[in-house]
């Protein structure tokens, strides 16, 4: 599988992700029944070239959050290869591990919670950089001021404690405290969902110099197609612990093949005639089903309305289809994808 | 026909520290039978106090100042306690973003749906839990007959706030209050709640408050909008209107600063940089005499310094807007 998805020269390649699994236990099916598993991740690749933005989109409990922890190295994996900067960090254990986080780092959708109520917003953003021994204390200081300019926040914002922030400065405060080791990778897991609308835009376009002032290359999380659109350079959608359709963002909205992207785009379509179209004919009904053991075949079967036998019984591996562009689906070619060019 | 739902000159204070400090100020609108009323903004702008003030369920710190709030022609804001809870779940209800947090965990979906019908409608609980397995069905849970015995937690994020929706809608009430209905939900599920709302408003003729931020789901469902900042209605006018032609710079700003998906060969890689309204909603106690949203409008001139908070001009039947500027501004 690694074989097809081989995307580019490995020398721009930043992180590599191959056959990712993370399972949880989850009890046992009756008092002496064999103990269940949930798939949470189940076999996830890709690649992330430096300097761009990966996004991942999908519903709750499809494993997008899971596998970002997991590259983070912030819950145990089951089984995979993470290869940041040409190391497999899933090998790095203790003060290895601890050191090398410096270069990955993770800002999450709950900014209330993120952040210790009782520490100054200064204290909180020098912390990685104690924590990891960068600097003088007195260049750490020095450090702090600018990277709150940098994130947009005044310098006497370094005096305060979280609650006096409003929400999007939180979310800024999180941001300048992930940027302090200089990274070179952040996760963005749902960093802008819980934020309003006009505060959203603020924190996406502040997201969007960082990467052009400093390179950093971007995993982006999130259940909205419109900012996946606006932020991306590639795209994975995953349902039920797998990655079932991969591309770039371009190819992703003018040409996806997955009958869940049909779903998703569907939802997330412009309203008017193209769009009720588009429900119609492919949105699914219900809801995502349990990732607790998980039946054969295609994930996606339940809820598919293009399912056949075959996808019951075998479960499809990601393919490449054309050039960057990545589908696990038996009927790719069968069925004709939804015509947007009548928009 | 008078409208279900008539809201006049409404204001609401909070009883904080300092006094008294307005958390709502002036607001007016109807909604007609069958009609949908979307209340847009961002938080803290008082859509969801306006909710609570029509249900009458303000937070102990809150008070109504003046205004009066006829329901179906009976004054709200003077009804007694009794009289508010023969009004409540039957005349009117509200469903809640978070279905898990307003359903009791304690009993079954049945039980509480039964629940209304037996106090409104005085049936018995064998009647009432035949009853729930009808609005089961009605909100398309399939295996009603088994869901009806299900408690909250054995359902889906979907499934819980469509059984929210057959509680509220199980007396058939004059007026539906959805606060951010789908919010909590995920994309698919979230297409399949609108649908089934509007559905089900074309069966009874329900009318709808609905309080959103998204102004994809007003375009959708909504005929009618207000849009609410810093407590006050600054604009206002049919969805339709104030879609295609939104005077206000707030309501522009927030047009313009969400990224709208784009199909097909349209989908070049999106623009750059998205349009951002700067600031924020200014926090309660600190609103000043003149615009609230002068401080973050890139329209701002010297009529705006200059003059207190402009009035809300009616432009023609289906708009009006809050801006001293929006004659020399609307594109």
């Amino acid at each position: 599988m690694s074989d097809g998805l081989n995307i580019s020269a490995p020398a721009d390649v930043l992180l590599d992700v191959n056959d990712l699994v993370v399972h949880f236990p989850a009890g046992r099916r009756g008092m002496f029944g064999p103990p269940s598993k949930v798939h949470a991740v189940d076999g996830v690749s890709f690649r992330v070239r430096r300097g761009t933005t990966f996004g991942i989109v999908g519903e709750s409990g499809s494993g997008k959050s899971t596998t970002a922890q997991a590259v983070m190295r912030l819950i145990p994996m089951t089984s995979g290869q993470i290869v940041f900067g040409g190391e497999n960090i899933a090998d790095f254990r203790g003060e290895r591990l601890r050191l090398a986080r410096s270069k990955f780092q993770i800002v999450f959708q709950d900014p209330f919670s993120a952040l210790d109520p009782r520490r100054r917003a200064g204290d909180l953003i020098r912390e990685p950089l104690d924590l990891l021994g960068i600097g003088s204390p007195r260049e750490r200081e020095v450090r702090v001021k600018q990277l709150l300019e940098e994130v947009g926040l005044p310098p006497q914002a370094a005096d305060l404690f979280p609650h006096q922030f409003s929400g999007g400065q939180r979310q800024r405060l999180c941001i300048a405290r992930a940027m302090a080791p200089e990274p070179d990778l952040i996760v963005c897991d749902e960093a802008v969902s819980a934020l309003d609308v006009a505060i959203q835009a603020q924190i996406l376009n502040l997201l969007k110099k960082l990467q052009r002032e400093r390179g950093l290359t971007y995993i982006f999380i999130s259940h909205d197609l419109g900012v996946i659109q606006h932020f991306c350079d590639e795209i994975a959608v995953m349902y039920l612990g797998r990655i079932v359709e991969q591309a770039p963002a371009q190819v992703f909205f003018s040409a996806p093949l997955h009958p869940y992207s049909w779903s998703l785009i569907s939802a997330a379509a412009p309203p008017g005639p193209l769009r009720d179209r588009l429900k119609k004919d492919y949105l699914v009904k219900g809801d995502p089903p349990s990732p607790v053991d998980p039946p054969p075949g295609c994930r996606f079967a339940q809820r598919c309305p293009f399912v056949v036998e075959r996808c019951r019984d075998e479960l499809p591996i990601l393919q490449v289809e054309a050039e960057e562009h990545f589908i696990a689906c038996h009927r790719t070619g069968e069925i004709a994808p939804p015509d947007f060019a009548s928009l | 026909m008078p409208p279900v739902l008539s809201v006049k000159d409404l204001s609401v204070s909070m009883n904080g520290t300092k006094g008294m400090v307005p958390v709502l100020e002036h607001l007016s609108f109807d909604v007609a039978q069958g009609k949908t009323m979307a209340l847009v903004g961002e938080s803290g702008c008082g859509k969801s106090m306006t909710a609570l003030a029509i249900m009458q369920l303000l937070p102990e710190d809150f008070r109504v100042t003046s205004g009066s709030i006829l329901l179906d022609g009976v004054e709200v804001l003077s009804a007694s306690p009794k009289e508010l809870r023969s009004l409540r779940g039957d005349k009117m209800s509200m469903i809640f973003q978070e279905p898990m947090t307003a359903l009791n965990p304690l009993y079954t979906v049945g039980d509480q749906i039964g629940e209304v019908l037996r106090q409104h409608r005085g049936l018995s609980r064998r009647d009432a839990h035949a009853q729930a397995i009808q609005f089961l069905k009605a909100v398309q849970i399939p295996a009603a007959d088994k869901r009806v015995d299900a408690y909250p937690h054995q359902l889906s994020g979907g499934m819980r706030q469509r059984v929210m929706i057959a509680m509220a809608l199980a007396c058939k009430p004059k007026l539906l209050i959805a606060d951010e209905p789908t919010t909590a939900l995920d994309v698919t599920v979230q297409a399949q709640i609108f649908d089934l709302l509007s559905e089900l408003q074309d069966d009874t003729d329900t009318a709808i408050v609905l309080i959103t931020h998204d102004l994809g789901a007003v375009a959708e469902l909504a005929d009618d909008v207000a849009v609410l900042y810093a407590g006050r209605c600054i604009e206002q006018g049919t969805a339709h209107e104030v879609i295609a032609r939104a005077r206000h710079p707030y309501t522009r700003g927030l047009m313009a600063c969400v990224p709208h998906l784009q199909l097909g060969r349209m989908s070049n890689h999106a623009s750059a940089e998205l349009d951002e309204i700067p600031g924020m909603v200014p926090p309660l106690g600190a609103r000043g005499p003149d615009c609230a949203f002068l401080p973050r409008c890139a329209f701002a001139g010297a009529i705006c310094r200059a003059q207190p908070q402009p009035p809300l001009d009616r432009i023609d039947a289906g708009a009006a807007v809050s801006c001293w500027r929006h004659q020399e501004i609307t594109p």
